[in-house]
């Protein structure tokens, strides 16, 4: 029984992750925003299998509350040992782009909220000497495209600071899993048109659960994001910088 | 927008756009235009489309909400499907009351059709295992519906059609089983007088009674089929369900015609295993055959199918079933999901619920066109005559006059209608002059 914090619980991705931990009987604890809903999400997860579903309201930007948040989640629990960071915002590129106000809220809901966690729960990991901290960046990290640059950089430092993090615990026994979804059919992205690129939020929690238990460093999923990635990051700039990807 | 195959008989279906809900605390989006509630799409025709309007996909309402494991009472939102409550309730030796020819319905759909199944004769249909609902009206309303609160309401809503408003959540009375076993029987009858000997012999007796009847065989042999009977039972303790294969395209043409047709009919009606005297299935083979394959709609065609659902009182039953089975083996345009069984006398719940005593005989058609339109309005004319119904989860063209006749409450059901919603069915039936 693992027992996992689990931030931005009532998103998708973050949901059905849950269902699949709930089902192998694990032990959750829930922080999100909307007490409603973590609440419903709670009561499913516990007739799914969970052996102990909490929740906790916070707002991810608060970053000074962060200590106090896995004190609670530890003494609810009685101890954690794996963490799915997967709360964030879909950035309106044109408006994050128009005002430096806005982009550096993003930056703090989708980038900066992620390394004070991480730094916090790598630190205690450190200390028990195991764990596993799961975190959700996207592909659009591995490259800045001017469609959507302001979010894509912000999971770029999530990527980056994830890949130290491990380099610094894989010896003292904590898992680090940089987490890389392509397009995911969410509530996050109904306005979007869909294609055959599109996968579920329960292909991707599938996914996920499986390489945290196999203490996978990177997962890129559907896999085919591996290959696709691949040839974007190597489009040399001279030609990058024509392109309106 | 989407012009996708919404439906199940895969009829081209109007422009419209489909909104996902994700959670059952939300209001109803502010769009322009009507709005309809949109389940898992296994009703056949256009009741759960809505053409130039949206449909709100309600499958991210898919959270249990609670279970007692000892009165069998549980609570779910409206996108919860039958087959997930059996996940859930069957380890625990509960089972739905009433359950459709498939799992894949939402616990939403199945109230706005008042569905049943082979066990009508005992249980009723699925507004009898209904202990409430919460409905969402588009003026913000959140109301408890039961059959003592708000009863009005709840009468509308069931078999409503998902006209009267949003459910978000449900709560339902399972039925106390033994375990995912059923054991019965199944054998042949030669004829409509023995089926309807047979039935009457073993509703006594038998939870469950369906009969699948020969709709090639002509003459003498007209109405001819096997017997289904079963009970919840016993059984060994571990079983592996069979995974699911899927149909993976659609074929160019149909590949029901009349002689793939005669000759699946003449093999089913012969084969060995239709005779079982002591026969254990597991409850998915038993309930849900079809289920195993996926999406077997498809095998109809780019031009898709409809399917013909009436009931019929028992007094006329077997002359009017045996005259429409005649119709249909002349025309060589059935199929061979050819099903018969009878209703109970239980009174429904809903103001527009398609159950009631009698036979109903329910038979797929694949879209030919102008000559299957001609042949299903003489079904109906029979039907109308009879003084039965015809079934809107598996209608798409059926007139608005046959409406009103089969559903005489329609007017006082028309009054709890929600301004914002509306369907392509809905428009069909009341708006078009006759
Ligand atoms: C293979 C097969 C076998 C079947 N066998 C049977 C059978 O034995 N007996 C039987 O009775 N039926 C049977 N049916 C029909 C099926 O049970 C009904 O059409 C059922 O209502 C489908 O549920 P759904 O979730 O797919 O709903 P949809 O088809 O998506 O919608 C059905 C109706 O429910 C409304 N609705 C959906 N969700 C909500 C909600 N949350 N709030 C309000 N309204 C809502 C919709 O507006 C629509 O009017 C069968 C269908 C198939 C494909």
């Amino acid at each position: 029984m693992r027992r996992i914090l689990i931030m931005g619980a009532t998103s998708a991705i973050a949901e059905a992750t849950a269902r699949e931990f709930a089902a192998l009987g694990d032990a959750l604890f829930l922080v999100g925003r909307n007490p409603d809903r973590l609440t419903a999400i709670a009561d499913d997860l516990r007739l799914r299998g969970a052996a102990q579903a909490e929740t906790w309201v916070m707002d991810a930007c608060e970053l000074g509350a962060y200590p106090a948040l896995l004190d609670a989640a530890t003494q609810r629990l009685g101890g954690l040992d794996t963490a799915l960071i997967a709360h964030g915002t879909l950035t309106d590129q044109v408006a994050a782009q128009a005002s430096s106000e806005l982009m550096l809220a993003e930056f703090q809901t989708n980038a900066l909220s992620h390394m004070v966690l991480c730094t916090e729960l790598g630190n205690r990991f450190e200390a028990q000497g195991h764990g596993c901290i799961a975190v959700i960046s996207s592909v659009a990290g591995d490259r800045g495209r001017q469609s959507n640059y302001v979010y894509g950089s912000a999971k770029a430092a999530v990527t980056a600071f994830t890949s130290g993090l491990r380099q610094r615990l894989h010896p003292k026994g904590v898992h680090v899993l940089t987490v890389k979804p392509g397009f995911v059919d969410t509530p996050m992205t109904a306005a979007f048109r869909k294609g055959p690129l599109w996968a579920m939020p329960a292909t991707v929690a599938k996914a996920i659960v499986k390489a945290v238990q196999k203490g996978k460093p990177v997962l890129y999923t559907p896999w085919f994001w591996w290959p696709i990635m691949q040839i974007i990051k190597n489009v040399p700039e001279a030609i990058f910088r024509k392109l309106k990807l | 927008m989407s012009r996708q195959a919404l439906s199940w008989g895969r009829l081209p279906a109007p422009e419209q756009r489909l909104i996902k809900l994700g959670s059952r605390f939300d209001a109803l989006p502010t769009t322009t235009g009507s709005l309809l509630p949109y389940g898992l799409g296994r009703s056949y025709g256009d009741s759960c489309l809505n053409g130039g309007g949206a449909l709100l996909g309600t499958r991210g309402l898919d959270r249990y909400i609670a279970f007692d494991r000892d009165s069998g009472v549980i609570e779910v939102e409206a996108g919860v499907s039958l087959g997930e409550i059996i996940e859930l309730a069957l380890p625990q030796g509960w089972f739905p009351a009433a359950l459709p020819g498939t799992r894949f319905v939402t616990v939403g759909g199945a109230i706005a059709n008042d569905v049943h199944g082979k066990n009508h004769h005992r249980a009723g249909s699925f507004g009898h295992q209904l202990l409430g609902f919460e409905l969402l009206r588009s003026d913000g309303q959140v109301l408890h519906c039961s059959p003592t609160a708000n009863a009005a309401l709840f009468a509308a809503t069931v078999g409503g059609l998902g006209l009267t408003g949003l459910i978000r959540r449900a709560s339902l009375q399972l039925l106390r089983v033994p375990g995912p076993w059923i054991r019965g029987s199944s054998e042949r009858f030669g004829s409509l007088a023995e089926f309807f000997a047979l039935s009457a012999e073993a509703e006594a007796a038998s939870a469950y009674t369906v009969a699948w009847i020969d709709s090639s065989a002509t003459g003498a042999n007209t109405g001819r089929g096997i017997f289904i009977r079963g009970n919840h039972a016993e059984g060994p303790a571990s079983y592996a369900a069979p995974r699911g294969i899927r149909l993976p395209i659609t074929p160019p043409l149909s590949l029901i015609n009349p002689l793939t047709l005669a000759a699946f009919n003449a093999l089913y009606y012969r084969r060995p295993a239709a005779t079982a005297r002591d026969a254990l299935w597991h409850w998915q083979p038993f309930f849900h055959p079809l289920d195993a394959v996926l999406e077997w709609n498809r095998i109809y065609g780019p031009h898709g199918f409809y399917q013909y659902q009436c009931v019929v009182p028992m007094q006329d039953a077997e002359t009017v079933i045996g005259e429409m089975l005649r119709r249909i083996a002349e025309s060589k345009l059935g199929s061979f999901l050819v099903v018969l069984k009878t209703f109970g006398n239980m009174a429904a719940r809903g103001m527009l619920s398609f159950p009631r005593p009698g036979a109903t005989l329910a038979i797929d058609f694949p879209n030919r066109g102008a000559q299957t339109l001609a042949l299903l309005d003489s079904l109906d004319a029979m039907t109308m005559a009879a003084g039965g119904a015809v079934y809107p989860a598996k209608d798409a063209r059926m007139s608005a006059a046959a409406f009103r006749q089969y559903f005489p409450q329609w007017q006082a059901f028309a009054g709890h209608v929600d301004p914002r919603f509306s369907s392509s069915f809905w428009r069909r039936v009341t708006e078009y002059p006759q």
